[in-house]
């Protein structure tokens, strides 16, 4: 198991955008710098990225949810 | 439409803004605030705080039903919209209107006639305001290489749901204008939700300058104009009144012709129509307006003596205003500095954290609008603008050197923030001389990685 850490405080999106598909879904196969989402601090936009291949085992944030620094966002089983 | 508790739909500095005002007017004041911000100074200035959500400003400030739902729950009878958010959006607007609040703002049918950047334009066209060479709102169907040859190369392919800075691309020759549309129209679905853009002639090293006006439907008149070229990405960074080194003609023909585009509209309320001024050939034309109250409006307070957020309220109660054109002189000169939580020196990276030290500087002429205090929290969540600095003198050289003067007073520790850009942007020449840009900032390397 490797978890997913945000680097900054925010608020984290699964989506792109609100009427696109989300970078990843709970069961998706993800590969080793594969983005998971984002991270909005002021404004900005930062994508959030798997160190490691294996499956997205769950998130522990949820969508549009404030994360602060180390907080974990997705677990992967790797 | 007499209203006695105003809902304050904002946050930050603007909050804090319409709150003083209300309170000086004898209205009693509710802030919509998401959860992070029922602590914040805006909050505790209000007479009452109503949470409105989380801090995802999708999930609190930008849900119209939560900031409706504060209004009727704790019996306010108007709404402040402030800037930003929810201010320029139509729905919004209608919905308060038919809730029976009174919206503090124009009405719904001008804020989405301004929001179509290309209908716009044709209503500035049709009041005689100046436009640059450019086409109505392109269809498929149209031969957008024979339209674009009339406009002339180089040109701006423009979003008409775009605004502020965004939706812009630019085309330098003929063979690229077909990738870019297609790119364009993708691009304005995606952001805006509609594809339609719309062309434009290009202009270099254009400055900005904008004309605020104050209308009630019938009697619209203007409260001078502003220069707003000190940019970085598109996002206004100092701002100044009046535009300085603006020919007399020039400046009278946007005055006027706001003016009459405002009473074309039957605009109601405070809104800004927004001009790229070309010095070398000095002519001037609209970009678009903005319906609601400016971030930079304390210059024109600061050198017209009049309080624009009580102007706003005022003509949202009594539905007329009480100024005439000639009621409104003009004094001196004022600047308007924008302090926000971002490091210059690491690229304007986002510095959020708590303000263990605040001090303002004071003296003849300085003004601080500031949405934080001395141990306020500033959130990752929001926009950085802590607070503004406003400053005015009786000429625009002593404007600079009391502003040089104040700026050097301020003491922020506990985050970062702009102020050393703001320094050496003042100290520049090409300021002083007002022969700057809005691409200046970013086009002037020693501006930008400057730090304390």
């Amino acid at each position: 198991m490797a978890d997913i850490i945000s680097p900054l405080p925010g608020i984290f999106y699964r989506k792109p955008a609100p009427d696109k598909e989300p970078f990843a879904s709970e069961g998706d196969r993800i590969e080793a710098g594969q983005a998971i989402g984002m991270v909005e601090i002021m404004k900005q936009f930062s994508e959030v990225r798997s160190e490691v291949s294996g499956t997205l085992e769950r998130f522990a944030v949820e969508d549009a949810g404030a994360v602060n620094p180390g907080d974990v966002i997705a677990v992967v089983a790797e | 439409m007499t209203f006695k508790k105003l809902l304050v739909a904002n946050r930050g500095e603007i909050a804090v803004r319409i709150i003083r005002t209300a309170r000086e007017l004898g209205l009693r004041t509710v802030l919509a605030a998401s959860e992070p911000d029922a602590t914040s100074y805006a909050a505790e200035l209000a007479d009452e705080v109503e949470v409105i959500g989380p801090a995802a400003a999708a999930r609190s400030y930008l849900k119209t039903e939560a900031v409706l739902g504060a209004a009727t729950a704790t019996g306010c009878d108007a709404v402040h919209p402030g800037y930003g958010f929810l201010s320029e959006n139509a729905g919004f607007a209608r919905a308060v209107a038919d809730a029976g609040l009174t919206w503090v703002g124009p009405a719904a049918g001008a804020i989405e006639l301004m929001g179509d950047k290309s209908r716009a334009r044709q209503a500035a066209r049709d009041a005689g305001v100046p436009t640059f060479r450019g086409s109505d709102a392109l269809t498929p169907a149209d031969d957008a290489d024979a339209i674009a040859a009339e406009v002339g190369f180089p040109l701006v392919v423009k979003a008409s749901s775009g605004g502020g800075g965004r939706g812009i691309r630019l085309v330098t020759e003929a063979r690229e204008l077909q990738r870019t549309l297609e790119m364009a129209r993708a691009e304005a679905q995606a952001a805006f939700g509609d594809p339609t853009v719309y062309l434009e002639q290009f202009v270099s090293n254009a400055r900005h300058v904008e004309v605020q006006i104050l209308g009630d439907g019938e009697r619209v008149i203007h409260l001078g104009d502003r220069d707003c070229s000190l940019q970085r990405r598109q996002q206004k960074v100092v701002e100044e009144a009046p535009a300085p080194a603006l020919p007399e003609p020039v400046r009278a023909r946007i005055l006027e012709s706001s003016t009459e585009l405002g009473r074309q509209c039957s605009y109601r309320g405070l809104g800004t129509v927004e001009f790229l001024y070309d010095p070398v050939s000095h002519e001037a034309a609209f970009i678009e307006m903005n319906t609601r109250l400016q971030v930079e409006h304390p210059v024109t307070e600061m050198i017209t003596g009049l309080d624009l957020v009580r102007e706003q309220l005022l003509v949202a109660r009594d539905g007329r205003l009480r100024l005439n054109q000639q009621d409104v002189t003009f004094t001196g000169h004022a600047f308007e500095f924008r302090v926000n939580a971002e490091d210059p020196a690491s690229n304007f990276l986002p510095s959020p954290g708590t303000l263990s030290r605040l001090d303002w500087p004071g003296g003849p002429g300085v003004r601080v609008d500031s949405g934080v205090v001395t141990g306020s929290t500033v959130a990752p969540f929001y926009d950085s603008l802590l607070a503004k600095l406003i400053v005015w003198d009786s000429r625009r050289d002593d404007t600079i050197a009391r502003s040089i003067r104040a700026l050097g007073e301020v003491r922020i520790e506990g985050v970062k923030t702009t102020l050393p850009l703001l320094q050496a942007v003042l100290s520049r020449s090409e300021v002083r001389d007002v022969v700057h840009s809005t691409k200046f900032i970013e086009s002037t390397p020693d501006l930008l990685g400057v730090s304390s």
